[in-house]
């Protein structure tokens, strides 16, 4: 369990981490990375009950994560590093030829911590349920979390999910939505607004936890524990949590335009001259 | 000839599968199932009654039942999704694609309804397509069995199979003529009949006919050999091999499309390892069309007699 002191150095590192990823391979997402690194943070080095020394794909007894917006991988991969589940050094080689950190997270290369590809959208939800409806099934009560982009929420398996996880009472699974109001093609309310958000879910029979800013280190602990204790009473719990896509490095925040754009070495320079040094580089 | 018993009984394969189910739920309790609302049809119901909580009704929605089955999977359940075979194939391809055979999980997607022989639903429900779409997948073993006994038993084959599966067979009853008692050996070509002018090389329903080509080939003073593929990937190159060399001459036979099923795999294996002139019982590019499934078969040109007047035709070739 880190201080908030703690997990607050280590999101700093694993945006130093995203951009020098990105820009290295010259390719990648660093845009929602940015924006998800407190939840990843938090998730796992306060949230989830999963140990990287004896990681398993079976996972029994172990609270389980899947990223369904796959292509955040520059900081699943940054904070699964700095989590020990494999060396910081492999950094280097994310997106490059025989790599374990492929583009998309890959199960065919056997890095610790993947259980379930994904990229290909809507569909980490399904799996989560899955594995949470299998730990039902044996009486093991650790917990699954998934992770959820807003524009992926177009995509119709996702509602199919969700009517299924509110159906069948799936209550030991927390699915949270990054809800930065960006996609591809211009904001989510100009490409395909997302409506009342919070009344979708709870009309499909989920619990609702709100956190106001996803990117405050304070509010993602509190927002998750909250989720955490409404667990086990019936209802799946869905966490929207507002985000702003490039948080943490000024000229990349609140644009679309960093979602698939590494930083160039001028723009490289000028991140990093913004995002401290804590843990050591990789 | 194999030996084939007199009066034989007509059962549906998917019969053989669901029966198949309960018996590999018995034997194992990790076996799950998952179905999308056609439970009955695709012969589920018995497992759900035996099992009822190893049994999940996912509703309508065979792309969340791809991925539940997938995440089901991790802890070491066996899931056995059901479904019409397009709509557990063609419909959901890319979570297929992504979740199971990717993502290398110990799924097993099984098609009831598959081919032409599904009948008065009509095209919408007629998937001709399946065996091309799954065997192009890397990992994934795509099993075709013949009758409804040989489906019970690659049933049971697929619950000890570790590893991303597509199970194909249809809906009507035709004739059980292979022994219950004979395991499914999974990739093992099946010679039927042994015969040195031609092989006759066929999967599913079709295998069938073959046979009764055969016999009407016979009094022709035809010898053909029969061979049942029932494991479409792994393919038996070498039994294809072995039996083209001997009769130097192949006809392939399916209940599916001509361009991605049984006949192209054939005709890779044999173009690059001993090119034989070949002919073809399959379905032409087309669609199919509402018909009882015994019309459908002799509209379409999937008949023994179509087998026979494509032996005549490769005999030509040699």
């Amino acid at each position: 369990m880190k201080t908030l002191i703690e997990l607050q150095d280590i999101a700093k590192q694993v945006r130093r981490d995203i951009v020098r990823m990105t820009n290295k391979a010259k390719s990648g997402h660093p845009g929602g990375s940015l924006g998800c690194t407190e939840f990843m943070t938090a998730l796992h080095f306060n949230i989830m009950n999963a140990d990287p020394a004896r990681f398993t794909m079976e996972g029994r007894g172990e609270d389980m994560f899947f990223m369904s917006n796959g292509h955040i991988t520059p900081v699943l991969y940054s904070v699964m590093a700095r989590r020990g589940y494999f060396p910081v050094d492999e950094l280097n080689t994310f997106r490059f030829l025989g790599t374990r950190l492929q583009g998309h997270p890959s199960t065919a290369h056997n890095l610790p911590g993947i259980r379930m590809a994904s990229g290909s959208l809507g569909q980490g939800l399904s799996v989560a349920i899955g594995a949470a409806v299998a730990k039902k099934m044996d009486g093991d009560n650790s917990l699954v979390f998934s992770l959820h982009g807003d524009g992926e929420l177009e995509e119709g398996q996702i509602w199919e999910a969700v009517m299924f996880a509110g159906s069948k009472h799936v209550d030991n699974l927390i699915a949270t939505v990054d809800y930065n109001g960006q996609q591809i093609d211009g904001t989510v309310d100009a490409v395909m607004s997302l409506g009342n958000l919070q009344a979708k879910w709870e009309s499909f029979g989920w619990q609702v936890v709100n956190i106001a800013d996803g990117n405050d280190m304070q509010q993602v602990v509190d927002g998750l524990n909250a989720a955490k204790a409404l667990t086990g009473k019936g209802k799946p719990i869905c966490v929207i949590m507002k985000t702003e896509m490039g948080y943490g490095v000024d000229f990349m925040q609140g644009t679309n335009k960093y979602h698939g754009t590494p930083p160039s070495d001028e723009e490289l320079a000028k991140a990093l001259a913004q995002l401290p040094e804590t843990l050591g580089d990789y | 000839m194999i030996n084939i018993p007199e009066n034989i009984a007509m059962k549906d394969l998917r019969s053989g599968f669901g029966e198949g189910l309960v018996e590999a739920g018995r034997r194992n309790p990790n076996v799950v199932g998952l179905s999308a609302d056609v439970t009955g049809s695709v012969k589920m119901d018995g497992f759900a009654k035996t099992f009822p909580e190893r049994f999940v009704q996912c509703g309508i929605a065979e792309a969340n039942m791809t991925g539940i089955a997938a995440g089901m999977s991790l802890n070491g359940k066996i899931p056995f999704l059901g479904g019409f075979a397009e709509f557990v194939t063609g419909r959901i391809y890319d979570q297929i694609r992504q979740v199971v055979a990717y993502s290398n999980k110990n799924v097993k997607i099984c098609g009831s309804h598959a081919g032409i022989t599904l009948g008065e639903d009509g095209a919408t429900h007629q998937t001709m397509e399946d065996i091309g779409l799954m065997k192009a997948l890397p990992n994934m073993t795509v099993l075709v069995p013949c009758d409804a006994n040989q489906t019970f038993n690659a049933t049971l084959a697929a619950a000890e199979h570790n590893g991303p599966m597509y199970l194909r067979y249809g809906r009507p009853k035709m004739p059980n003529f292979t022994d219950i008692n004979e395991p499914f050996i999974i990739g093992k070509a099946q010679i039927l009949n042994e015969g040195s002018d031609v092989s006759i090389i066929a999967t599913g329903h079709m295998v069938w006919e073959a046979i009764q080509a055969a016999l009407a080939l016979e009094k022709e003073g035809v010898s053909a050999e029969v061979i049942n593929i029932h494991t479409i990937k792994p393919l038996d190159s070498e039994a294809i091999i072995a039996s083209a060399r001997k009769t130097g001459a192949v006809v392939t036979c399916e209940e599916h499309s001509l361009y991605n099923g049984l006949t192209d795999s054939v005709a890779h294996v044999l173009a690059t390892n001993c090119p034989t002139p070949m002919s073809f019982v399959a379905m032409e590019d087309r669609f199919g069309e509402s018909g009882t499934p015994a019309q459908l078969l002799e509209h379409f040109g999937l008949k023994s007699g179509n087998i026979v007047n494509a032996v005549h035709k490769v005999l030509k070739m040699k």
